[in-house]
């Protein structure tokens, strides 16, 4: 037998579907236009939910077709759990899939890029080490240490300009993207979640030390990816950022 | 850090708090008024840390705090969620709160959650199962819980209780305490066409541990009748506040709230609705 909660749900979700049997208005008559409350409430709410987390994907759409979207994306995906500041994470795959958008193959990297900084917001505090205990550390003991980096740090690869895109549609005066691609870097010095451009070779650098890495292979998987890789300027960009949490080079 | 001269928020004073929202942060602190407590969306503090934890440990030390659950689904089918019930008994555990409430609804299904207070047929099935939901609460928790009664758009052809006749059958049989919406009470009585007095004086005023008041919107059903919807966005109306000051006077000054969570105002207006309920607060007392 399926449950009423199961019968009500259906037809929350599906506006053609007739209103449940049993619901009714002060006269005893069908409830009809007294249940719409709820499908726009849960509709209205997703939605609204969904342009909150991806202002940036809604600017490219335009508001219009991004509600749209998100009507269909809600219907397919209804948020996992109550907390709402996750809702959203089907959203890079569910616009992979979704023919009429597949001429703007960037999307899913936006939605992703919009996810990571919400995460990165959310992400648990950390403080930051001491500069000086990177150069005053023997590079020996340097090479064979491992750092910690902060939750809030993430880096995205895109082989789309998700940097140029994002920038173009957050900030005043900023260029039109050219297509290439592009690595990010996501820091949260304090409470607020910065944007950053990586360098050739960066990203493999971080994400080898995310993955518990030593320092020295760390620096062999960006070298072997970009020889141009800029140490230096990289290290400034995660000390910026707060992102190393640990030098931990008692090994 | 809580330090040892601050006062003990082990309960919600019998003034006025408001929702909290985060761009009120800096003028809550530099001029409360009314405001002598916060609600805070128990969901919206479950991240692991940023911003919002930080603006509440700091809140917390100078304001009594709600914590005020919206997703429990405590009038749900299938069982509560053991996550969630865990993201909660972490959160009050860190914070002690004043307080603790939920909703007599449901919200989540096995298709997932449906942001929305979605209503219940009041039988006796019904009410074993959310009692047994909310004895699971309680014992996972680790304190009393308030339930709030709901806004009804429409009813069970099923349900053989009154509301208020289930709610305080549900504080009988687990000693939870209540959280009377005022504006809820207004707004099922429109739409039900049945008569707001009576209904508050039935109310089991000695389990009330809060009040709430909040705006609605108005719309018509489909045979032109007055159908009002529960939306937070705008001030309390005349009834509502009307209403209010005869239960303030049935039942003494309570904890009260002022809740404005779409279309949110600067604080001044804000405030301004805080300072409202306080006159009537006062008006009770002297």
């Amino acid at each position: 037998m399926t449950s009423s909660q199961t019968t009500f749900v259906e037809a929350l979700l599906a506006p053609d579907l007739p209103v449940p049997d049993g619901l009714v208005d002060p006269a005893g008559l069908p409830a009809g236009k007294r249940f719409d409350v709820y499908r726009n409430n849960v509709a209205v709410s997703l939605a609204d939910a969904l342009e909150t987390a991806f202002p940036v994907l809604a600017k490219l759409l335009g508001s219009a077709n991004f509600r749209s979207l998100a009507g269909l994306f809600l219907r397919a995906h209804p948020p996992r759990t109550p907390l709402m500041m996750h809702y959203g994470a089907d959203m890079p795959g569910f616009l992979e899939a979704f023919e009429p958008l597949a001429h703007l193959g960037y999307l899913p990297d936006i939605a992703r890029l919009e996810l990571a900084l919400r995460r990165s917001y959310h992400a648990a505090d950390a403080t930051g080490i001491d500069p000086a205990l990177l150069q005053s550390t023997p590079p020996d003991r340097l090479m064979a240490a491992t750092l910690k980096i902060a939750p809030a740090v993430i880096v995205l690869r895109s082989r789309w300009p998700i940097h140029a895109i994002w920038q173009f549609n957050t900030a005043e005066g900023a260029p039109k993207p050219q297509m290439q691609a592009e690595d990010v870097l996501i820091t949260r010095p304090e409470f607020d979640p910065d944007v950053t451009r990586l360098g050739p070779g960066a990203a493999a650098f971080i994400n080898a030390l995310q993955s518990g890495a030593p320092f020295a292979q760390a620096l062999d998987t960006a070298q072997a990816e970009a020889p141009t890789f800029d140490l230096t300027h990289t290290l400034g960009l995660l000390l910026a950022g707060q992102a190393i949490t640990e030098l931990d080079d008692s090994q | 850090m809580l330090d040892a001269t601050a006062p003990k928020f082990d309960r919600l004073p019998a003034g006025v708090g408001v929702g909290y929202k985060p761009q009120h942060f800096e003028a809550i602190l530099n001029d409360p008024g009314a405001v002598c407590w916060l609600e805070i969306h128990a969901e919206n503090y479950m991240g692991d840390g940023g911003r919002p934890l930080a603006q509440l440990r700091h809140l917390a030390e100078r304001f009594a705090i709600s914590v005020h659950g919206v997703g429990l689904s405590i009038g749900g089918e299938g069982r509560l969620d053991p996550e969630h019930l865990a993201r909660l008994r972490h959160l009050v555990s860190w914070l002690n709160p004043a307080s603790f409430s939920e909703h007599l609804a449901w919200s989540t299904h096995d298709s997932g959650f449906l942001n929305d207070l979605l209503p219940l047929p009041y039988t006796e099935a019904t009410l074993t199962r959310v009692a047994d939901h909310i004895d699971e609460v309680q014992e996972t928790v680790g304190r009393r819980m308030l339930l709030e009664n709901p806004s009804n758009y429409l009813a069970f052809d099923s349900s053989t209780m009154a509301e208020v006749d289930f709610l305080r059958d549900l504080t009988r049989r687990t000693s939870c305490g209540l959280l009377l919406d005022v504006n809820n009470v207004f707004v099922s009585a429109t739409n039900q066409k049945t008569d707001p007095i009576s209904y508050l004086d039935a109310f089991p005023i000695d389990a009330v541990g809060e009040i709430h008041l909040g705006g609605h919107d108005e719309d018509e059903d489909d045979h032109g009748d007055v159908l009002l919807i529960d939306s937070h966005g705008k001030p309390v109306v005349d009834p509502v506040w009307a209403l209010y000051a005869h239960t303030i006077a049935r039942g003494g000054p309570r904890p009260t709230l002022i809740e404005w969570d779409n279309d949110v105002p600067d604080w001044p207006e804000l405030a301004a609705e805080a300072a409202r309920a306080q006159t009537v607060l006062e008006g009770a007392v002297g």
